[in-house]
């Protein structure tokens, strides 16, 4: 049986003091993804991924890899603030809750640095 | 995990129907949901037929004519009936609002009304706002400041202070935004809701309070504040036309201009 008062409830365990660094971020990257989605939009239309010679040749460019793993990190970091607070909002069973959370985490740092070992693999290793 | 099935007796099931008398010429009905949590039955949606012409404007009018003339036991809460206690919130043609200030004759066809949504329910139109409430105190809406009140006792604040307040004093808490905000029904456990933040926000942006640092401290939490994820429904809903969407935002704005 609860017998605790609405109030000390309500009050719980305090402000975490914190929050606001996530919104913000989630904000600037939000920011920084829209001049990187159109750059590689327009990429793509340009045909600079029309086929391996093409994409080898454009990531090989000292601008266009910067362009790309700055993508990649900015997409990466927007994607688990966005999806953490979906987790946070929706599973109310702690213990999924935080095992979703670093699965999220998990999976997006594995692919980011995947796909920045690539991008590095091309510029410095021509592979 | 997100309940998909509701416990087993909180469907809501076709209950009575009450005709208007034979000579009534501009019937509309009414359907109004019911529910005993004492009696262990399920809820009902019980459908009333007024009379138009034998009542008055608002749909609270219609509330009190059935409870006075057709059925006596159903419950609301009313006071006022001008708009300014916030008494009869609820949900009416699938919209909070007052049902003092809501018109008959803005909706079409059947009046459904049901309780603020989301909110343990005491009886019929009843919900039960201690949580919010106790929300509401954990804010400490009131003056909160070390200097000393002046000699002639009282605290100025010259008319541009004055006029940050507009748009926040006005609220009178019935909590239609919070009850129609989908982060307060998922999170209302942690989340303060937007009438609560709107509150907050009337103690900061108050020239005469000395504690909004201290106020800040204890909003910058992930979800106390940070759950509003700007979906506009308190906004939407306010009967009384005010914007606590506004009002948060205001609030992340003076914690990311604390920071840097």
């Amino acid at each position: 049986m609860k017998m605790q008062s609405d109030l000390g409830r309500v009050r719980g365990l305090g402000s975490a003091k914190s929050g606001s660094s996530h919104w913000w971020t989630q904000r600037v990257t939000a920011a920084a993804n829209l001049p990187l989605g159109i750059w590689f939009i327009l990429s793509i239309l340009a045909g600079h991924t029309a086929d391996y010679d093409a994409v080898h040749a454009w990531l090989s460019s000292y601008f266009h890899s910067t362009m790309m793993i700055l993508m990649i990190v900015s997409v990466a970091v927007h994607f688990t603030h966005g999806l953490q607070v979906v987790i946070e909002d929706y599973v109310h069973n702690r213990k999924a809750e935080v095992i979703s959370l670093m699965l999220i985490k998990a999976v997006a740092a594995f692919l980011s640095v995947a796909a920045i070992v690539s991008v590095l693999r091309i510029v410095f290793a021509g592979a | 995990m997100v309940e998909f099935n509701l416990p087993a007796n909180s469907v809501v099931k076709e209950g009575k129907s009450f005709s208007a008398p034979a000579d009534a010429k501009n019937v509309r009905s009414f359907k109004i949901y019911r529910f005993d949590p004492d009696s262990g039955d399920n809820p009902r949606t019980d459908t009333y037929d007024i009379d138009l012409d034998k009542c008055g404007p608002m749909v609270l009018d219609a509330l009190i004519k059935i409870k006075n003339e057709i059925d006596a036991t159903l419950t609301f809460r009313r006071s006022c009936r001008e708009g300014i206690c916030g008494s009869c919130a609820m949900n009416i043609d699938g919209r909070n609002t007052l049902a003092c200030l809501k018109p008959i004759e803005d909706i079409k066809g059947e009046v459904k009304i049901y309780p603020l949504p989301h909110m343990p329910v005491v009886k019929d139109l009843v919900p039960d706002l201690s949580q919010p409430y106790a929300q509401l105190a954990s804010i400490e809406p009131w003056l909160k400041a070390d200097s000393p009140t002046p000699p002639d006792g009282e605290r100025l604040q010259s008319r541009e202070e004055r006029a940050k307040l507009d748009g926040l004093w006005e609220c009178i808490l019935c909590f239609s935004c919070s009850t129609a905000c989908p982060s307060y029904w998922w999170n209302s456990d942690r989340y303060l809701g937007p009438a609560v933040l709107l509150q907050a926000y009337r103690w900061l942006a108050d020239s005469r309070d000395e504690y909004t640092g201290e106020r800040l401290d204890a909003l910058e939490d992930p979800f106390r504040l940070y759950r509003c994820h700007t979906i506009m429904n308190c906004t939407n809903t306010c009967p009384k036309g005010l914007n606590p969407a506004l009002a948060i935002t205001e609030i992340k704005k003076m914690i990311a201009e604390r920071r840097a």
